[in-house]
């Protein structure tokens, strides 16, 4: 089965059985990470490239290694050492990363609409590794991926998001992905950080943590990134962490079943509490290996390889 | 663009449109020399006096855009005086007020003169400059006002920027009324705005960086209270929001001296637009929700926005095609604002024809006290012919201004301009 578009430009664009689609092809390749030689012939002889204009060593090393798993070559592009500091425009950058001939176009820019901006400017296909505030739909597979290994399904789960779900990419892609996967949506986060109507996505808003925490399946806890604190999106680093933080003493009176997700990188000690790392619970190192298998399967459906598995 | 010059032409057979008075009557109009000698029922043609068929079209003023960007001097590449005022002759813009954002901006009696000369030497349409408020648009010190309005300038603003001390926005307004000349205020306060598109729902679902209403509306609401303190002579540029409307009518009702202006932009379009990250959609103020759409066109009817402008503001294929933050915010307007008026807010029903060209003629010439429109037997010829019928549409290849950033190239639009006649000048469009 393949996928409607040509690119993956965000959840958006997907259908429920698109995503179905994508999250059975990375359990296939779940289980190749698992093998002793974890590598696939997949996509012999082709060539992805790493566009990243924000710093990401994790997610560029997940595109890698996905790539690589799948015998697919992967360039890294980075910024700083490109022509990017001299002037040249994203349209020329990656015009002429196509004319040396790849397949795909892995973009992460600070910019929302960037990849979509791409997609219909070059022939290779695109892949949004997040895009300013807008989305980030590996991140959202991966966490879907992560939470069906855990719950089975999540039909009918109550998933909470908290933190600054006004700036953050990865609250909108689960937020999208999550409900069309059927699960029931809340987010929560001081008013600043509440995005206006953003009801619309269907979910529930709730400014007191407390309130919600404890009548949820899945815990989805946000970074929140430096310059907030700087910009009066709350008073202090204290104070969110009292409001909004997963404390040790929250997660201890979260019921047993309940899991906790983070894109990482964490915050420790501001989001969460340090010790929330060893409750077997939270899931975030099974995320981060759950994304290069996420990662291969969608590099396999958009460059159309052809033997899975 | 190709002029005719027409010692003696006669429009026959049309409808002659007065905004002053609201009125239409069929009637033929006899220019000779740059002035209208004669409007009657019927004029029968002499010997040596070219006629223009004017059956089933209507003919009115000239119209006046109070804002705009030609920029010249420094981004001749986007567009010159030449090129610009072409391109608004084209749209039925027979003057053209140029807003002082160019490089350098316009803030000296000398840049004003530059201006009018280069409009005389090479431009189409008349031009009145806009000057800065301020030197060297900062927003700091007052600029030589009165050495402006000397030279030309027929009102004064810093726009692509507000005036944001208010004590320097009291004195620019103070200062003015001893010049009987407008401040203009693009209404923006800075510090509520992360970036160039509407906060609300759209923004929500693209992540794009943005700025709220009241950042134009507060802005607003500030600038009617000063204008009222000091008494002066107020006019609010690119209204695009609803609770701005509703501060404007607040202010009206108090016999606040403040006149405001909207673009076609903001009645024909919503944020909606900006789903496909196209940055031809990217203006400021933002396109805003259908409600403020709504509340633009209440303005208008009610007569609470006095006038339309078009905002044009060319940019480069090469700056427009980038992702959607780093691409300027603008667009062209000149050659498609009467059509999406016409379109609007005539077909729409929500203003008579003549009410229509008012906002295009009477109000803007009236806010900077320019001459007034009327298509009258002693007047000095300034006319448009309008095909009302028509259904033409919008190609790149017809464009008149250097730049193509125009989220309606493609559309096939009602109602065109088809001639204009400036002094003894005749352009067939």
């Amino acid at each position: 089965m393949k996928l409607r578009s040509r690119h993956l430009l965000g959840i958006e664009g997907l259908d429920r059985s698109e995503i179905l689609t994508i999250l059975d092809q990375a359990r296939t390749f779940r289980e190749v990470l698992d093998r002793t030689i974890p590598i696939v012939p997949a996509l012999r002889g082709r060539t992805v490239v790493n566009l990243f204009y924000e710093a990401s060593t994790r997610t560029a090393t997940s595109f890698s290694l996905a790539a690589s798993r799948l015998s697919c070559g992967c360039v890294n592009f980075s910024k700083a050492t490109s022509s990017v500091s001299k002037g040249e425009t994203l349209l020329d950058t990656a015009r002429n990363i196509e004319a040396m001939g790849v397949d795909g176009i892995i973009i992460r820019h600070r910019s929302p609409g960037a990849p979509h901006f791409l997609s219909r400017h070059v022939k290779a296909f695109v892949v949004n590794a997040g895009d300013g505030a807008h989305e980030h739909p590996t991140q959202a597979l991966l966490d879907a991926f992560t939470l069906r290994e855990r719950l089975g399904s999540l039909e009918g789960k109550r998933v909470l998001i908290v933190g600054d779900i006004a700036h953050s990419r990865v609250a909108r892609s689960n937020l999208l992905c999550f409900t069309k996967l059927g699960a029931k949506v809340a987010v929560c986060g001081p008013p600043t950080m509440i995005p206006p109507e953003v009801e619309e996505y269907g979910c529930e808003v709730f400014y007191r943590l407390d309130r919600i925490l404890y009548e949820v399946d899945v815990v989805n806890m946000l970074r929140v990134q430096q310059e907030r604190i700087t910009s009066s999106s709350f008073p202090t680093v204290r104070e969110y962490r009292a409001f909004y933080g997963l404390t040790v003493e929250r997660l201890r009176k979260l019921a047993p079943e309940v899991v906790v997700t983070h894109p990482g990188p964490v915050n420790w000690g501001v989001e969460m509490d340090f010790d929330v790392a060893d409750f077997s619970r939270a899931l975030v190192l099974p995320q981060v290996t759950n994304g290069v298998a996420v990662r291969m399967a969608v590099l396999f459906l958009l460059a159309g390889g052809e033997q899975a598995g | 663009m190709n002029a005719e010059n027409v010692n003696r032409i006669l429009f026959q057979g049309g409808t002659v449109v007065d905004p002053q008075k609201a009125s239409t009557r069929r009637a033929d109009v006899l220019v000779v020399g740059g002035m209208i000698e004669r409007v009657e029922a019927r004029i029968s043609a002499g010997d040596g006096t070219e006629v223009l068929d004017c059956r089933g079209k209507h003919i009115a003023p000239g119209f006046a855009d109070m804002h705009c960007h030609l920029r010249e001097p420094g981004r001749e590449d986007e567009e010159t005086i030449a090129s610009g005022t072409a391109a608004a002759l084209a749209g039925g813009f027979t003057r053209a007020c140029p807003m002082p954002n160019t490089e350098p901006p316009i803030d000296t009696e000398a840049q004003v003169r530059f201006e009018i000369r280069r409009a005389a030497e090479t431009g189409f349409a008349r031009v009145h400059p806009v000057g800065c408020c301020t030197k060297g648009r900062q927003g700091k010190e007052l600029a030589e006002i009165g050495s402006m309005v000397e030279a030309g300038a027929v009102a004064f603003s810093d726009d692509g920027s507000p005036v944001s001390d208010p004590q320097v926005m009291r004195r620019a307004l103070e200062y003015c009324k001893a010049f009987d000349v407008p401040v203009i205020s693009h209404c923006e306060v800075m510090e509520l705005v992360e970036g160039v598109a509407n906060e609300g729902r759209v923004s929500t679902k693209l992540g794009l960086k943005s700025g709220p209403d009241v950042a134009e509306s507060a802005q607003a609401a500030r600038d009617v209270l000063l204008a009222e303190f000091t008494r002066a002579r107020l006019h609010l540029a690119h209204v695009s929001a609803r609770a701005t409307v509703d501060v404007i009518r607040w202010a009206k009702a108090r016999g606040v001296q403040v006149t405001a202006e909207t673009c076609p932009h903001y009645f024909t379009l919503t944020e909606e637009a900006l789903g496909e990250f196209d940055a031809n959609y990217k203006v400021n103020p933002p396109l805003r929700s259908e409600a403020d759409r709504r509340a633009v066109i209440a303005g208008l009817a009610d007569g609470t926005i006095d006038a339309i402008a078009t905002d044009h503001a060319p940019h480069l294929k090469g700056e427009k095609e980038a992702e959607f933050d780093a691409a300027p915010p603008g667009i062209i307007g000149f050659e498609t604002a009467f059509s999406l008026g016409y379109e609007q807010l005539v077909l729409g029903k929500v203003l008579s024809l003549a009410d229509y060209i008012a906002r295009l003629t009477v109000a803007p010439r009236r806010i900077l006290n320019l001459p007034p429109a009327a298509v009258a037997v002693g007047s000095d010829a300034e006319l448009v012919v309008l095909d009302l019928k028509a259904d033409w549409a919008y190609s790149a290849d017809r464009v008149l201004s250097l730049s193509r950033n125009s989220p309606f190239l493609g559309r096939t639009m009602r109602g065109r301009v088809a001639a204009a006649l400036v002094g003894n000048k005749l352009f067939r469009l």
